[in-house]
């Protein structure tokens, strides 16, 4: 028999797909049921193969199956005879077919409509990162459970309430106007840009996972791109970063599973071909003369992917966050400044820096003053990583934070 | 031999209780198991799984919706065995992977046709 695990891949690339198309003919209204019916054809599929054999062509088969459950449903109950039937013969007379429409296209331009109507600024960010994984990415409720460490019953309760939220608002499946397109297109790049830390930064212990949550981050944006109405500079500057930050992937973590910190890495094991697109992308981004958040972080990603250290490689990348504190102030940015400024002018001017900051609750500014002070006072480098030991809160952190109090001791 | 059919039921499950892909695949795997214990007996003469959806016709042109209007049970497949005695069939049946379901049914009925008789 099959070893593949077939429905687990068909559901991932699938089921997304039949929701979209559903959610567009019915309506965002019937969400549920364009889901609960992606869901059913699945469980129908497993029962009938099961005794069968998968279908030649699987993916047909579940759209047919898909289809004809959407047919059922239409004509049982009342949206179709009271809204549906109604607008199909004011426009088209009386000339009624029920078509269901899985082709290509129209698989890839309801997915981006479905893009813009679950990344609504009416649901929180946190809703609209869970939606998007549910709804266009095909995951499980327990699968985004552990992305968010937390339980099932959380995240079912958060989209029952977003997709109530996105009803009140009455939100459509359609690409936005061309003159609200920039005002729409910022919430969904954030959506993505959440999605991808969510699986790059997760304290999820399951790695699998996290790169699968990254990837479908890359391959929405992806969508964006190939769209020309889409397709900005600044969706181009995110994919960048996307790709810059994935192309360590293999290299951040060890066979244990811990994480390796980017000093100690091997380059050997970033992914060329990631960096080479990322490029790519980074020349595409530089058209038009606006620079946005995804341009700094895209450009401080760039020198990250730079193997040899240089002084105009950290010098760049203390630029960049420069410009971006000025943007948006955050105290991991101003932190992370501070250690491309100790590589770029040593550390003592970063260590003035850094104290400057008085970041008194955060453990990584003790692990960084703690990294810093290494070579130049022992004592201060101990007592620091002790602050920053009692401050952390993963097994992960205080684990890397003893090794290194260890190494100092 | 003689022919039995093999009626398998699903408790209807609610959306909270909707088993995962990789729960679904493991279903799968155990049903492929099953029919091809069957198989390799030599006592399989076919079957098919039953999508949801459907209609029940009662006298005086009254229709319902679906056969779960009723019960929260719905008929998800059959398969058609031959087997040597009852006996023999209910322990084909008892491999079922369904009655790994709390609710779930597998129901056992002997064909009988004029010809054989």
């Amino acid at each position: 028999m099959n070893s593949e695990p077939l429905i687990p891949h068909l559901f991932r690339t699938e089921y997304r797909k039949i929701v979209s198309v559903l959610c567009r003919h019915f309506g965002f209204r019937e969400i549920e049921v364009a889901e609960d019916i992606a869901s059913d054809t699945f469980l129908v599929a497993t029962q009938a193969w099961g005794i069968e054999g998968p279908p030649p062509n699987p993916a047909g088969w579940l759209y047919n199956t898909a289809k004809n459950k959407a047919k059922n449903y239409l004509h049982r109950h009342s949206i179709y005879e009271e809204r549906v039937l109604p607008e199909v013969r004011a426009g088209l007379g009386e000339d009624v077919a029920v078509e269901i429409d899985l082709t290509p296209e129209n698989i890839t331009d309801s997915q981006l409509q479905m893009l813009f109507a679950v990344c609504h600024p009416a649901i929180s960010e946190e809703s609209q990162v869970g939606l998007a994984l549910r709804v266009l990415c095909g995951f499980g409720i327990q699968e985004i459970a552990d992305a968010f460490l937390t339980t099932k019953e959380v995240i079912n309760k958060r989209l029952t309430r977003a997709r109530e939220r996105l009803r009140e608002v009455d939100i459509r499946i359609e690409m936005p106007a061309p003159a609200e397109m920039d005002a729409r297109l910022g919430p969904v790049l954030t959506t993505l840009y959440l999605l991808f830390n969510e699986g790059y930064y997760s304290m999820s212990q399951d790695h699998t996972l996290r790169k699968d949550v990254c990837l479908e981050a890359i391959r929405l944006c992806t969508m964006l791109i190939e769209n020309n109405a889409t397709n900005k500079p600044h969706v181009n500057a995110l994919m960048a970063m996307m790709c810059f930050h994935a192309s360590r992937f293999d290299a951040r973590t060890d066979a244990s599973g811990a994480l390796v910190l980017y000093e100690e890495q091997d380059p050997d094991l970033w992914n060329a071909d990631l960096i080479r697109n990322g490029y790519v992308f980074l020349q595409s981004a530089a058209r038009g003369n606006q620079v946005s958040r995804y341009h700094l972080e895209a450009g401080i990603a760039y020198w990250h992917t730079q193997k040899e250290d240089s002084p105009e490689k950290w010098s760049s990348i203390v630029y960049y966050y420069d410009q971006l504190l000025k943007l948006s102030y955050s105290p991991v940015a101003a932190l992370n400044r501070a250690f491309a400024l100790s590589k770029w002018k040593g550390k003592a001017e970063a260590i003035r820096e850094t104290e400057a900051l008085a970041l008194e609750g955060n453990h990584f500014y003790f692990a960084l003053l703690g990294e810093l002070y290494d070579g130049i006072d022992r004592q201060k480098a101990l007592e620091n990583l002790g602050k920053a030991l009692r401050l952390a809160r993963t097994a992960a952190d205080q684990q890397a934070i003893r090794k290194r109090i260890k190494a100092l001791s | 031999m003689e022919e039995y059919l093999i009626l398998m039921r699903l408790d209807l499950l609610t959306k909270e209780a909707q088993p995962s892909p990789e729960q679904m695949q493991e279903y799968m795997k155990q049903y492929h198991h099953w029919i091809n214990g069957i198989v390799e007996e030599g006592k399989f003469a076919g079957g098919k799984g039953l999508s949801t959806e459907g209609k029940v016709l009662k006298p005086n042109n009254v229709v319902t919706d679906g056969p779960y209007a009723e019960t929260k049970e719905s008929l998800a497949g059959f398969i058609v065995i031959r087997a040597e005695s009852f006996d023999d069939a209910m322990r084909l049946a008892a491999q079922c992977p369904i009655l790994n379901g709390d609710g779930n049914s597998v129901e056992v009925r002997k064909i009988v046709s004029v010809h054989e008789q």
